[in-house]
């Protein structure tokens, strides 16, 4: 219908379209393109070819890998784990419903830095009872994270299984009461089965978010001791701007880190694929 | 009716912080001049000197100022920015083979011409290149009131008898063994300070407390500091090691609880007498004199070198030296760097300036401007002051600044706090230092 | 299910929240401690001898800026949102109607966008910024845009494309030209979006650091990179200073919250099945 649409391009689209290669378009090719070169300023570039690349799966970047993928694996279970079964008690209609989900959701909204120093304080106060504390080892420093993690996405996550739960209709369970089905029976064959599509969500929210985390690391232990404690994303962060003349193995992670995050993606979409289409 | 209120709230809170924000960029410009400091502990007090400077000049001299330890990855990004820095600064030599391409020769300026000592400036073939602006000194900051009241203590050693006796490593250390034991009665927690290893607060061990080991290494086999050394042995480090010892052993804090401490908390101790010793240099009287509830005397401040149990102790004296090197970028317009050479010339010769510099920055300066009277009057400056002009004894120069870059000192320092924590021994430290050096010092070739 | 079971669970309940309000509680209580006496006793309350009153609040407060950081967050968070929801939202309704290759392509790289960790690009856009002179609070919102455009314009196309094409229709035999048709029938539908839209956004902006940090860091300060700064910035850290920062950074933050929770909530969750 809209015949001449076209004439309204500039109004329509170069606003964010300008803003869009900006921000991301220009950087993020220039981006690829340093992750081959060696450089400090972006006008001194010379091409390398992969040595940066060789240069970057060095001990820390292996270790920051290794690392971040546990913390993932282990935020994702207990996060998710936690966030259901609160989820499970705050559907069953109980009093004050409505203040506890507000609790609990709010640490969501606190900013990555600040919760890091929050929890900064509290982990020490409590290793101060072992005579440690927070940089005595990466060990601490991961359970710091996970507690942190924890703290910040049940809420979220909780929320989310909420709505998948208040989806089930009344009529299933009813059902199955009546068919006799034990409580457990029930969890296994119909509350489980059909909020598959909300675990799906939140296992991909917490795994991509986790494998992102940034200023709640920078924060809470900033790497230590001896930057064992980092993340991949800081530990690009420090390969940048830690050391002069590593810039472009910095970049080189950060292309590898972008391979990691669009594998998790495509993983996501083929799994919400393949379950959409066994509904049909 | 919610809706209404979000969104008038909304609409006022952009009415009202537009144009102030506005405001703030619009001063752009060509009076304008910008300073990257290095000392973050008296950023303030730049700030309040470049209001007094633009007010007589119309001058705007914007100040900004790096993190602790992140100087160096500061002004990297500073300096690749159009409007970057006009005024900044490099820790001497191998700073200057890092910057050389943004340091103006600044052999014609007025700032050199005050200059008493031409020699201490940073030069290569007939350039000046970086003009000093201070002059510091460390050790072990003492407060001998805790002293007297360990003398007077009858069942104590009978060694060493006076403070003035403690002039070498030995003497010190069976001070210090001998304290600690007597800690209920000098109503004390340890005789030092917590050494304090959170990550960038641990340079007083990584830079300072280094310097000592370095510096006998680097006159046994005559390395030129001036470039950088790609190896180093690390052979004295027994000497570095024995000390950090001695502070952790007879500390306020647990050793394994350091890597929580910070800076201001080791002064705070000092400041609260909770502690007799704390190493640091002249420029944390300013710190001490902060701690609200302090209970230090300004004339029971001593300093003491930092001993090494070798012959050096006979003529040791303070660490004296400097990590402050202005520079004027090369880059910046003909006009920018008069105003910067004027601002400088001002601020360390016109008797506005010479007034912040000892009483609010507190600096020794290297100026002929500066007469013998006008130095600041506290007593850790007082102290250095004392030291440098004993005949007796020998200032060490500052051979650290010979260090290759940050992430060498980070490293260092990591390796400390494991050292403490007792998660890895000394060798570890050793080994970090040698391998990390030689890493570092090939990089800043390239 | 019996009383004495849900009793039980409220009381489980409730001890769980509370743990979970414990943190600040914390953190509130040590800001009224003098800085030496946080990190050696962080779960002892203030006596006398530790009491600072608010000293720690205005010591802060004077280092960090936080006046000016906050006017800077609300100026900057606001901004910026309401670019997205008006940019992207045309952008949307446009790609969707006109649907020809160029839309898609932008399209598609929009979503890509979503991927993209900011690592990949910080160092770049850093640059890039620098180079067109967008280093101030004003400058910044145009990457804010930039970056905010994926998954708000992925927002938006999902419920135009819900949109009979025939209410506009109708509308351009009056003779609207596609700009009045967009502002004065499209764009008050997408209200429910666009309410979801503004929270996302507004809760990532506001507290972001790395991006104003690197971009407009050495000048002007938000709430987090004010906060960030305590350590280390002003020689060594004070702990008392972090304290009151840490709570004068949620506030804003819980008040918010307790007037939108329903908004809130509701964005959060629409979010995140579509992200």
């Amino acid at each position: 219908m809209y015949k001449r649409l076209g004439r309204y391009f500039p109004i329509f689209m170069m606003p964010i379209l300008t803003a869009f290669i900006i921000a991301f378009a220009v950087p993020f090719l220039m981006g690829l393109y340093l992750s081959f070169c060696d450089f400090t300023t972006v006008t001194d570039a010379r091409l390398t070819g992969l040595s940066n690349y060789k240069e970057a799966f060095g001990d820390d970047f292996t270790h920051a890998l290794w690392y971040t993928a546990l913390f993932s694996a282990a935020s994702v279970i207990t996060v998710n784990l936690f966030a259901f079964v609160l989820a499970l008690l705050l559907t069953k209609g109980l009093k004050g419903t409505n203040i506890f989900r507000t609790v609990f959701f709010m640490p969501n909204l606190i900013g990555g830095i600040v919760l890091g120093y929050i929890w900064q304080i509290i982990i020490n106060g409590i290793l101060r009872y072992r005579g440690v504390d927070i940089t005595y080892s990466e060990a601490y420093g991961f359970f710091g994270l996970l507690v942190l993690t924890n703290w910040q996405l049940i809420g979220y996550m909780m929320i989310i299984y909420v709505a998948g739960l208040q989806n089930i209709p009344n009529e299933l369970r009813e059902a199955a009461a009546i068919d006799g089905a034990s409580r457990s029976m029930e969890l296994r064959h119909i509350t489980i089965p059909l909020i598959m599509p909300s675990i799906t969500v939140c296992t991909f929210l917490t795994l991509t978010n986790t494998f992102k985390l940034f200023d709640q690391n920078l924060a809470l232990t900033a790497g230590a001791p001896d930057r064992l404690s980092s993340l991949l994303a800081l530990d690009i962060y420090n390969t940048f701007y830690a050391s002069v003349g590593s810039e472009g193995v910095g970049q080189a992670k950060a292309v590898i880190f972008t391979v990691i995050l669009a594998f998790i993606a495509l993983l996501q979409l083929h799994v919400t694929a393949r379950r959409e289409r066994g509904n049909e | 009716m919610k809706r209404r209120i979000t969104a008038l709230l909304m609409i006022i809170s952009l009415t009202v912080s537009l144009p102030i924000t506005l405001a703030s960029c619009r001063k752009k410009a060509e009076n304008e001049i910008y300073f990257l400091n290095f000392k973050p502990e008296i950023a303030d007090k730049y700030k309040d000197i470049a209001k007094v400077y633009e007010e007589e000049t119309g001058v705007r001299v914007k100040i900004s100022t790096a993190a602790a330890n992140s100087y160096e990855q500061t002004l990297k990004s500073e300096i690749a920015k159009k409007k970057a820095p006009t005024i900044f600064q490099i820790n001497g030599p191998v700073g200057y083979e890092s910057w050389k391409n943004y340091c103006e020769d600044l052999r014609d300026t007025k700032l050199y011409s005050i200059l008493s000592d031409k020699n201490l400036a940073i030069t290569s073939g007939d350039g000046v290149y970086g003009i000093p602006y201070v002059i510091e000194g460390y050790g072990i900051i003492c407060n001998t009131a805790k002293f007297d009241e360990y003398f007077a203590l009858a069942d104590r050693q009978k060694i060493i008898n006076s403070f003035s006796e403690i002039n070498t490593f030995a003497a010190l250390e069976t001070v210090v063994a001998d304290m600690t034991a007597h800690i209920s009665e000098l109503s004390i927690d340890g005789v030092f300070a917590s050494t304090s290893l959170s990550g960038g607060e641990d340079w007083r061990w990584q830079t300072h407390l280094a310097n000592v080991p370095f510096y006998l290494e680097v006159t046994e086999n005559n390395y030129n500091v001036g470039t950088t050394v790609s190896e180093i042995t690390f052979e004295h480090n027994g000497v570095m090691k024995k000390m950090f010892d001695l502070y952790l052993n007879n500390s306020v804090t647990d050793r394994a609880l350091l890597g929580s401490k910070s800076v201001a908390d080791s002064m705070a101790e000092f400041a609260l007498g909770q502690c007799a010793m704390v190493q640091n240099g002249n420029w944390a009287w300013a710190q001490i004199k902060g701690v609200s509830g302090n209970t230090v005397n300004e004339e029971d401040i001593r300093f003491l070198p930092l001993y090494t149990g070798t012959e050096l102790d006979d003529t040791m004296g303070l660490c004296v030296g400097t990590e402050n090197y202005i520079c004027i970028n090369k880059n910046a317009s003909d006009e920018q760097k008069k105003m910067a050479d004027d601002f400088l010339y001002w601020l360390f010769s016109s008797e506005t300036g010479k007034k912040f510099v000892t009483e609010e920055l507190e600096f020794l300066t290297p100026f002929s401007t500066f007469s013998d009277r006008e130095i600041p009057g506290d007593p850790l400056a007082l102290e250095v002051n004392r030291w440098i002009n004993d005949p007796r004894s020998e200032s060490i120069p500052w051979s650290f600044v010979a260090f290759p870059g940050t992430s060498f000192k980070t490293d260092f320092g990591g390796a400390l706090l494991k050292y403490a924590q007792g998660t890895a021994d000394w060798d570890n430290v050793v080994n970090t230092v040698k391998t990390r050096w030689k890493e570092e010092a090939s990089k800043g070739k390239k | 299910m019996s009383k004495k079971n849900n009793a039980l669970l409220t009381a489980a309940l409730v001890l769980l929240a509370v743990i979970f309000i414990a943190p600040i509680a914390i953190v509130l209580m040590n800001s009224f401690k003098g800085q030496f006496f946080i990190t050696d006793a962080p779960f002892a309350l203030p006596n006398r001898q530790t009491f600072a009153g608010f000293e720690n609040y205005i010591n802060g407060i004077e280092k960090t800026g936080f006046i000016d950081a906050f006017v800077r967050s609300v100026f900057i968070t606001v901004v910026s949102v309401f670019g997205i929801l008006l940019f992207s939202s045309m952008a949307a309704w446009y790609i969707v109607r006109k649907n020809d290759v160029v839309s898609k392509v932008f399209y598609y790289a929009l979503i890509f966008s979503m991927i993209v960790p900011f690592q990949m690009v910080m160092f770049t856009m850093s640059k890039t910024a620098n180079t067109l002179g967008l280093e101030n609070p004003v400058g910044i919102t145009v990457l804010y845009l930039g970056f905010g455009a994926g998954l708000s314009v992925f927002m938006f196309t999902g419920f135009v494309r819900s949109i009979p094409i025939q209410l506009e229709e109708a509308a351009s035999i009056d003779g609207c030209g596609p700009i009045r048709t967009f502002f004065s029938i499209i764009f008050p539908i997408l209200k429910p979006t666009a309410i979801t839209v503004s929270i996302l956004n507004a809760m990532w902006i506001w507290n972001d650091y790395l991006l104003p940090y690197l971009v407009i860091g050495s000048e002007y300060r938000t709430i987090p990179v004010a906060v960030q700064y305590l350590q280390g910035g002003y020689g060594s850290r004070d702990m008392g200073a972090l304290m009151a920062m840490l709570v004068l950074a949620i506030i804003p933050i819980v008040i918010f919250y307790l007037i939108s929770q329903k908004q809130i909530i509701k964005g959060v969750i629409a979010g995140a099945v579509k992200g």
